[in-house]
């Protein structure tokens, strides 16, 4: 048992562990942003009042939500960079980064759409009708009045899309990312065998170690932050 | 509730299923590992054993349709064959490289013929019998390249391998200067990477590379360098506690002199120009530990 934990200790210093963790960290961080951002405007788009934004909006969810992330991430590099010839960057490290952000941002977008949504069903239609009974047009109500209030309310479901989007930062390998946890894993794996069960355990606990917190934060924002009713 | 009825029926047939899917397993299991060497040359008909190959590499070890072909499988015949077991009496099972060593320490198999390299750090967990081969890391290039003659020309070129594999490993460590990698899931998708002029190589064990370029849809567009640069023994992997490696060793010495080996070889790298790196092939065999 001792020399068992002995390799363990010694896989510690002869591999980034927390290097690669830090990179996942960094996916998670930019495809939040930007999956925050495209998410919001296809939640406005599925509330519009046009019938061919609403169309395009839940297609959009109904598509990407039901694509599995391997295969979006995989088709970023095997159809748009090696088919398409498409780069984002001429440093391999940086373009399949920014290509694993992008996949990582499309799928999750429709998840945070889909959590914004349930946000504004907990806002009174009352809320919407008082809007617009003092004048106010789709997009300054949306901005004023309903989004607002749908943010605090869809707290604990964007907290569980982040959570989802950190571990499936692993997925990232499928794009190539060649120095996030999946890839550590696998070389780790490739070079000592013997001790699978603890490499596995290392890389589990560190993500549980990283995603208490989230759990935590957005479990006490979301009681803090809801409009009492 | 009627519905809720005949979901909890569902759920039990099911369960029940799994578990005597489970059952099936085990039984197996513990009867083929009565393969007592002893046995081996009289075993009675019904008695197999169970070889693990690659399944995805072409040359080495591939499933096409319910054919298996490939050098590690004409290898594995012919071994199996020494050991009193007939074609038929084989079952293929899988053996994904990272799944090796924990697929013979849980006796999922009997023995691994799967681009296996004899490591230190293996052996602390299984065994190995051979080597019958000696790979070296080489490169695959385009046909029309001339540019690049070896891993000392291979500055401000981009490479792919696969994920996590010892080749990608090595590039990263002792070329990582002036080379960008690539690493993808498998060898298939870097010759697409490679052939669509996205990459200018792409790097493994140079037996696996002539696998690739001996592939129908590749003839004609890309060629193995042919300067290797690392030396892999390919052995056979048995579990720790196995009484069979001698006989494995002496299979593999007949197979080289009866010519087998030369054949096999041949035979799986035909119409690529490959030839073996003659300084190491054909190998002798270790001394069983």
């Amino acid at each position: 048992m001792g020399d068992y934990l002995s390799q363990i200790a010694e896989l510690f210093s002869q591999y980034d562990i927390v290097g690669a963790f830090w990179v996942n960290i960094q996916l998670t961080f930019w495809a939040a942003i930007l999956s925050l951002v495209l998410g919001t405007v296809l939640a406005l788009m599925r509330i519009s009042p046009i019938v061919s934004l609403q169309w395009a909006g839940a297609a959009y969810v109904n598509v990407l939500r039901n694509t599995p992330l391997t295969i979006i991430m995989t088709f970023m590099v095997l159809g748009i960079w090696t088919q398409l010839q498409i780069s984002l960057a001429q440093d391999f490290a940086t373009n399949f980064f920014r290509f694993a952000v992008v996949g990582l941002t499309i799928y999750h977008a429709a998840f945070v759409c889909e959590a914004i949504r349930s946000g504004v069903n907990t806002v009174p239609l009352g809320q919407a009708e008082a809007a617009r009974a003092i004048g106010l047009p789709f997009l300054p109500a949306a901005r004023l009045i309903i989004l607002p209030q749908a943010f605090r309310g869809a707290i604990a479901p964007l907290g569980n899309t982040l959570i989802a989007l950190l571990k499936n930062s692993t997925v990232a390998v499928a794009a190539s990312v060649s120095t996030e946890t999946a890839t550590l894993m696998r070389e780790m794996i490739e070079n000592n065998s013997s001790v699978i069960f603890g490499i596995f355990f290392i890389f589990a606990i560190g993500f549980v170690i990283l995603v208490i917190p989230i759990g935590l934060l957005t479990t006490s924002l979301s009681t803090r932050l809801a409009v009492r009713r | 509730m009627r519905t809720r009825h005949a979901g909890a029926a569902v759920l039990a047939a099911l369960t029940a299923l799994t578990l005597a899917a489970c059952g099936d397993s085990s039984e197996i299991g513990a009867d083929s590992t009565t393969t007592d060497p002893e046995q081996a040359d009289t075993n009675d008909a019904g008695d197999t054993i169970r070889i693990g190959i690659k399944y995805d590499q072409p040359g080495l070890g591939y499933q096409d349709g319910s054919e298996y072909t490939g050098f590690d499988v004409d290898v594995a015949t012919y071994v199996a064959e020494q050991l009193g077991y007939s074609e038929d009496q084989i079952e293929w099972v899988e053996a994904p490289s990272a799944q090796r060593e924990t697929m013979l320490q849980t006796n999922q198999v009997d023995m691994i013929f799967a681009t296996y390299s004899i490591t230190d750090e293996r052996k602390e967990s299984v065994a190995f019998a051979g080597p019958y081969f000696v790979a070296g890391q080489d490169l695959l290039v385009a046909e029309d390249n001339t540019d690049i003659t070896g891993p000392e020309s291979l500055e401000g070129k981009n490479l792919c391998s696969v994920t996590g594999s010892t080749s990608a490993q090595r590039i990263k460590d002792e070329y990582a200067a002036g080379v960008q990698l690539l690493e993808r899931p498998g060898y298939a998708e870097c010759v697409t990477a490679l052939t669509a002029g996205q990459v200018d190589a792409v790097t493994t064990d140079d037996i696996i590379l002539a696998g690739l370029a001996a592939q129908p849809a590749n003839q004609g567009q890309v060629k193995v360098v042919g300067a290797p640069f690392s030396t892999e023994r390919y052995g056979v992997g048995l579990p720790q506690d196995n009484d069979v490696c001698e006989d494995v060793n002496a299979a593999i010495e007949q197979m080289i002199e009866d010519g087998s080996w030369e054949e096999f070889v041949t035979a799986n790298t035909e119409g690529t120009g490959y030839t073996p790196n003659a300084s190491e092939n054909p190998p002798s065999v270790d001394a069983c530990a």
